[in-house]
């Protein structure tokens, strides 16, 4: 009988969701899912920028809705889309773009900026270092909004006691080792960086800059081709591997990436390498002086940059599309990029932000956040290819069997090669 | 002439209200059940990823390029590993635990349900906790691992103790899961054979090796059943805890099955996985299904 009744139950559901369209006319509603890959308020600064939203425009509401982790938003939306009742648009990394576009998830946004009176000198202001993750063959496939960079954290005062400069902290790959190796002692290791899988790749990606001079580095523009077993790449990895075996200043096997910080915190490691969205936890709970730095330059200088972007979904009216759009603009207009940026600790994304007195205020209070601006003409995007999540993989394995000793740097990288190129093969 | 109309009208009856009484379930089972199998039995023979408008029928090219790839099989290595590492421990454990609180007393209960607990918590609860326990340095296990000299071991981090590692917490948690069959089946021993074998002067090992045991037979076997599947069934530990790392050191199959379907959107290589779990599970609980009445003592 219950479970009649729970059959009875679900059969009416579902009726009642086929006859909603009808009954809501107006106003307009959006579905947005977001992730959330930083701790704390950023969902509820989500739902706060919604309401704004929806307050100024009563003839559009957008729900905006929660699902966990980048790789959980993207399992979602893709839920979603199967079962037929996809989102309006979705916040997700940058780097998916070439899957996104592959998979028809997400929609090309040329004609609604072309539409747009305002459109081309919306685009025009996002700085260049995250606008390019934004193209795939030519189109511009999502909109600039948590993006992150990576740079050093090191603690002053353990420079101090060893002797080193604590306002000169290491500018090459050279001085790293050599401050690393003096830093360790039995209670720290000198430097750190955090070799999990969906972290070794983004690290590895700012070593590879930092290293390859022909401006190669790990992947095409075009997303189709990638180039892991370069010497410059294999000499990177070499790096990571020395910095564990040979000079002993960076902690063996594997670092989980939510760990390291709380290890820095503790004084347990002196320089680290991680995302400016951990800024404002380091702040606020680090005892010690801290500074923040440019990754040191191997042959120059260079950084990955990550985080998310707005995509607006496949196959929505066009409606749908222009609110979508405009809800878009509306959380990138650069008083709330700008604000954004202070409250989350991610770098503000357009050339007006830093004009406002709001984002002055802040950097003249707390100018450790401006290292990540600073250092962003020198910054990249992170590896991206057409299947993104298993070049990923991929990459991330291979270093691991690196990490691990399993294989050599050489070896590894070249077994990572292989198997990009296969997995390329189709899209070539 | 009547009478046999009657008794057929009535026949028919009984069983229409057999099917309208087994349909609700049944109806449920076909649709989440019994059409997914076959649904992925059909998906196994096709390419199909998204973004695709439909599926492409390539016959057994899925499982061809599965059984050449390597990570394929230290997959299947990984999980016929941690089938080992788990299924006879926990067993051992949870017998051990049945025959601890097969008595009475007065805290028994209590006892009972704090060996049962872990079981009832979600197991990504489980690996949440048991990451702070096994992470690196900070955790209570490398903090004991450096008070006795050892020093930090960040068992998770090294592909020879990362899949171990896994093991004790799961078996941690199974053997409470499965003490309470086992205590089931100590219940049902009828107390006349052991008072029996008493007079006659067996004592301890000898009471359990030779009656106990024996008796404990469909259970044991019940019981392996389910300690095979489960372990098979398993997923969420790893992506809370390693997501597969390192290397695919701690890749399970329910694990890559979710990766290839979720995270690489291909349907049609998660879906052979998923065929080949099916005939796993199958063979697993095959000796359970065919020696039902043979060699098994029914107390």
């Amino acid at each position: 009988m219950k479970k009649l009744l729970a059959f009875a139950l679900v059969l009416m559901t579902l009726v009642s969701f086929t006859t909603l369209p009808a009954l809501a006319e107006e106003p307009l509603q959006l579905t947005m899912y977001f992730p959330v890959n930083v701790g704390g308020d950023a969902a509820k600064l989500i739902d706060q920028m919604t309401a704004d939203f929806n307050a100024e425009n009563p003839d559009v509401q957008v729900q905006a809705v929660y699902t966990g982790n980048y790789d959980d938003t993207v399992t979602a939306i893709q839920t979603a889309i199967q079962g037929g009742n996809a989102p309006d648009l979705f916040v997700s990394l940058a780097t998916q773009r070439f899957t996104m576009a592959d998979t028809k998830m997400a929609m090309p946004l040329d004609d609604l900026i072309a539409a747009d009176p305002e459109g081309q000198a919306f685009v025009d202001d996002f700085i260049d270092g995250f606008m390019l993750d934004s193209y795939v063959d030519g189109s511009i496939y999502s909109i600039p909004f948590q993006r992150s960079t990576m740079v050093m954290f090191y603690n002053k005062d353990a420079f101090e006691e060893v002797g080193l400069d604590p306002e000169a902290p290491p500018t090459t790959w050279d001085e790293m080792v050599e401050y690393a190796q003096k830093l360790t002692n039995e209670n720290r290791y000198g430097v750190g960086i955090a070799l999990n899988s969906g972290s070794a790749q983004w690290a590895f990606t700012g070593f590879s800059l930092q290293n390859c001079t022909n401006g190669v580095g790990l992947m095409s523009a075009d997303g189709k081709e990638v180039y892991f077993n370069t010497p410059e790449n294999i000499e990177a990895l070499q790096l990571w591997l020395d910095l564990q075996n040979k000079y002993m200043c960076m902690a063996p096997g594997i670092v989980q990436w939510t760990d390291l910080p709380t290890q820095f915190l503790a004084g347990e490691v002196a320089m680290i390498y991680h995302t400016t969205g951990n800024l404002t936890n380091i702040r606020n709970n680090a005892t010690f002086d801290f500074g923040v730095c440019f990754l040191p330059a191997g042959r120059q200088w260079g950084a990955p940059t990550g985080g998310g972007n707005f995509y607006i979904t496949n196959g929505i009216s066009e409606e749908r599309q222009k609110a979508a759009w405009e809800f878009i603009k509306f959380c990138c207009s650069t008083e709330r990029a700008a604000q954004w940026s202070i409250d989350t600790g991610y770098v503000a994304t357009r050339e007006s932000c830093y004009e406002t007195q709001l984002l002055k205020d802040y950097y003249a209070d707390f100018p450790q956040a401006l290292v990540a601006y600073e250092q962003l003409p020198y910054a990249q995007p992170e590896l991206t290819t057409y299947s993104a999540a298993e070049m990923w993989r991929i990459l991330n394995d291979n270093i691991q069997a690196a990490v691990t000793g399993e294989m050599t740097a050489a070896e590894a990288l070249e077994a990572a090669q292989q198997q990009g190129d296969d997995l390329l093969f189709d899209y070539q | 002439m009547n009478r046999i109309s009657t008794a057929a009208e009535r026949r028919r009856k009984e069983v229409l209200t057999a099917w309208g009484l087994i349909a609700p379930a049944l109806i449920i089972m076909l649709i989440f059940t019994v059409y997914p199998v076959f649904r992925s039995v059909y998906l196994s023979l096709t390419k199909y990823r998204m973004g695709m408008e439909a599926p492409e029928f390539i016959a057994f090219d899925n499982f061809a390029r599965l059984f050449r790839n390597a990570t394929f099989w230290k997959v299947m290595r990984n999980t016929a590993v941690f089938a080992l590492y788990t299924v006879i421990p926990s067993m051992v454990l949870g017998l051990a635990l049945a025959m601890l609180v097969n008595r009475k007393g007065r805290h028994i209960g209590f006892i009972r349900t704090s060996y049962f607990y872990p079981s009832v918590m979600p197991m990504i609860a489980i690996a949440s906790v048991w990451m702070f326990i096994y992470m690196a340095r900070n955790g209570l296990f490398d903090q004991i691992m450096i008070a006795v000299g050892v020093g930090p071991l960040n068992v998770l981090s090294d592909k020879d103790t990362v899949l171990p590692a896994m093991a004790v917490m799961y078996v941690w948690r199974e053997a409470g899961y499965l003490m309470v069959f086992f205590l089931s089946g100590l219940q049902s021993i009828n107390a006349d054979v052991l008072e029996a074998a008493s007079i006659d002067g067996a004592t301890g090992w000898r009471t359990f090796r030779h009656i106990t045991l024996p008796l404990l037979a469909p259970t044991t076997l019940f019981v392996s059943t389910i300690a095979f599947t489960n372990c098979f069934k398993l997923a969420d530990h790893v992506i809370i805890m390693t997501e597969g790392a390192p290397n695919n050191a701690s890749t399970l199959l329910l694990y890559y099955i979710y990766q290839q379907g979720f995270t690489n959107m291909n349907y049609g290589v998660s879906s052979a996985l998923t065929v080949i779990m099916l005939v796993l599970l199958l063979v697993v609980s095959m000796p359970r299904f065919f020696s039902q009445d043979r060699k098994i003592h029914y107390a």
